[in-house]
């Protein structure tokens, strides 16, 4: 079963959640493709295995086939390349590696070559395995990282998968594929709104999904009207507590030191499952 | 006209919270909320949406069931997996490259241009304001915060404004990288936790890939004052200017839940107070003086 947990708004406690599940089930892979800005190895302070460099194909102009037709520029969709009478240009910032330009090439005068976009880490922490990917910083494509990072899913294992934050590509590409999907929010205009987003995206996904309440008595009872009206099952509320977000601060998740939240974590575990098998 | 772009790498640091106080402290900047994802600078601004564009991004495929024969073709060479069995298209996975188009043999393949969202231009209590919306599932965020951007530097030369100020989305990705390229100072609200200071580093390091003079604020300071020291050491020894740390308050929370910023809900509180000496550090960094 793959579990992702997801988050319209950041910082309202998808990481943590995510971290503290996967420590309270056995047989567990957690993948962080919140690639961005990975923090569940943080957490975890799980030991590193291996790392991988991640590459993207971008093409490569043979300069001395080209003739400078214009074609490619003209078939690229993102403008990643420029023709010039002497000269192709190409940006690879904006290069979406379709292949296309060598599809429109009339000389073949195009190949393809790797550009390094971020790095693949494996790690563990007894029988926690962690993967996760780190987007070299300066570079924007993220999308084909988190496709390699959910390369790795293990079908033998309960998956969990730490969502990037937000609703556009980057978290489609995560959620997709998954089983079920926590939306972790807080009771906050801001939470609130930015939930509505994530449950818009998830429906148009058709992945199944409930809500998780962080820092519960906080602000005030909208996201509970809100989820009663919809009829959007809430599984889980963690109270605000001052002790939670200093273990935090300090890198610590919190069902460790406060064990009862274990078994709390295993129960909406099984009650995902449930509702996945239905 | 100078631009401050307000980032965190980390999301849920108060960047909004504070973007907004910045736009009420300065008076008639332009605001312009890069957070297109899940934009939430207006549950405190208010704006009245005075005009509202169509933003398209990009092109999506479309295929013609009475001339394609399901050769598989298209689907074999698309490299985003976007063309089914059936040989429909998914319009989440599709990111309107073409090659589907350029390489079918039946001609069954048309490109047309897709919604992605909406741009506004608005008007708020404090200046004007360019913002928009990613609509649900849709892709190309950077493009649409460049369209922001531009939305915003027209509001600012017909006003003859002095100042953008941009709330920038968390991350350190496209949508990031187009809000904090070309301007001028960059704050960066961090918290003391050990994610906080991994993530801040990150984006202080995004910064000087592209040049943009970092300025630092720690949100949320009291949570661990430990952390907060390894802060201003780690900047201290990056020569990184720390313009304030705000302690953690609830009345921040119950601003938001009114619908207003904390320089308006409390003007008083100890929050208020360090938000009208950072949004003095910004002026500096600026060069905008008692302007």
């Amino acid at each position: 079963m793959i579990v992702s947990v997801a988050s319209g708004k950041g910082g309202t406690g998808k990481t943590s959640v995510a971290v503290n599940m996967a420590l309270s089930i056995s047989n567990l892979q957690l993948l962080d493709c919140d690639v961005e800005e990975p923090n569940a190895h943080l957490l975890l302070h799980s030991n590193m295995h291996r790392i991988e460099p991640v590459y993207v194909l971008v093409p490569s102009v043979n300069e001395e086939l080209c003739y400078h037709c214009g074609e490619c520029a003209n078939f690229c969709q993102y403008n990643a390349l420029f023709s010039t009478s002497e000269k192709v240009l190409f940006f690879p910032e904006l290069c979406h590696s379709c292949g296309g330009c060598i599809i429109a090439c009339p000389r073949q005068a195009i190949a393809e070559e790797k550009s390094r976009i971020g790095t693949l880490k494996f790690g563990a922490v007894g029988e926690l395995k962690l993967v996760y990917g780190e987007l070299d910083v300066g570079k924007p494509l993220v999308v084909p990282l988190i496709k390699a990072v959910k390369k790795q899913i293990d079908n033998n294992k309960n998956v969990i998968i730490d969502a990037p934050v937000g609703t556009s590509c980057p978290v489609i590409e995560t959620v997709r594929g998954s089983d079920f999907c926590l939306l972790v929010t807080e009771p906050t205009p801001f939470g609130l709104h930015d939930l509505k987003i994530t449950v818009e995206v998830l429906r148009k996904m058709e992945v199944p999904f409930a809500v998780i309440v962080n820092r519960a008595g906080i602000g005030d009872k909208k996201v509970n009207t809100y989820c009663k009206k919809e009829n959007i099952c809430i599984l889980l509320e963690i109270p605000y507590q001052r002790k939670i977000a200093e273990l935090y601060s300090k890198g610590i998740p919190f069902s460790l030191e406060m064990p009862e939240w274990k078994d709390k974590f295993q129960t909406l575990f099984n009650k995902i499952r449930k509702l996945v098998e239905e | 006209m100078k631009q401050l772009t307000v980032l965190s790498g980390k999301g849920g640091t108060g960047k909004t919270t504070i973007t907004a106080c910045l736009a009420v402290l300065a008076r008639n900047a332009v605001i312009a909320d890069c957070d297109v994802d899940a934009p939430d600078l207006h549950m405190l601004l208010h704006p009245e949406v005075l005009k509202t564009q169509e933003f398209k991004g990009s092109k999506i495929a479309v295929i013609d069931k009475t001339k394609c024969d399901n050769c598989g073709l298209c689907r074999e060479k698309c490299r985003f997996e976007a063309i089914t069995e059936a040989a429909d298209v998914d319009p989440v996975a599709c990111e309107g490259c073409g090659v589907c188009y350029a390489i079918c043999p039946e001609n069954a393949v048309t490109l047309i241009e897709r919604v992605s969202g909406y741009a506004y231009i608005s008007r708020t209590k404090y200046g004007f304001m360019a913002h928009a919306l990613l609509s649900a599932g849709e892709a190309n965020s950077g493009k649409l915060v460049t369209l922001v951007r531009r939305n915003a530097g027209i509001l600012c030369k017909n006003e003859n404004g002095t100042l953008i100020i941009v709330d920038g989305p968390p991350g350190i990705g496209c949508p990031v990288i187009a809000s904090v390229t070309g301007v001028d100072v960059s704050l960066v609200v961090t918290e003391p936790t050990i994610s906080g200071i991994h993530d801040l580093q990150r984006a202080l390091r995004l910064l000087e890939h592209f040049s943009v003079k970092p300025l630092v604020c720690i949100n949320m300071y009291d949570i661990n004052k430990d952390n907060t020291e390894k802060i201003l050491s780690f900047c201290e020894e990056n020569n990184t200017d720390v313009a304030g740390r705000i302690p953690f308050n609830l009345k921040v929370t119950e601003a938001m839940v009114n619908g207003k910023t904390i320089i308006e809900y409390s003007p008083g509180s100890d929050v208020a107070k360090e938000i009208k000496d950072i949004w003095e550090s910004c002026k500096d960094s600026l060069n905008l003086g008692n302007a």
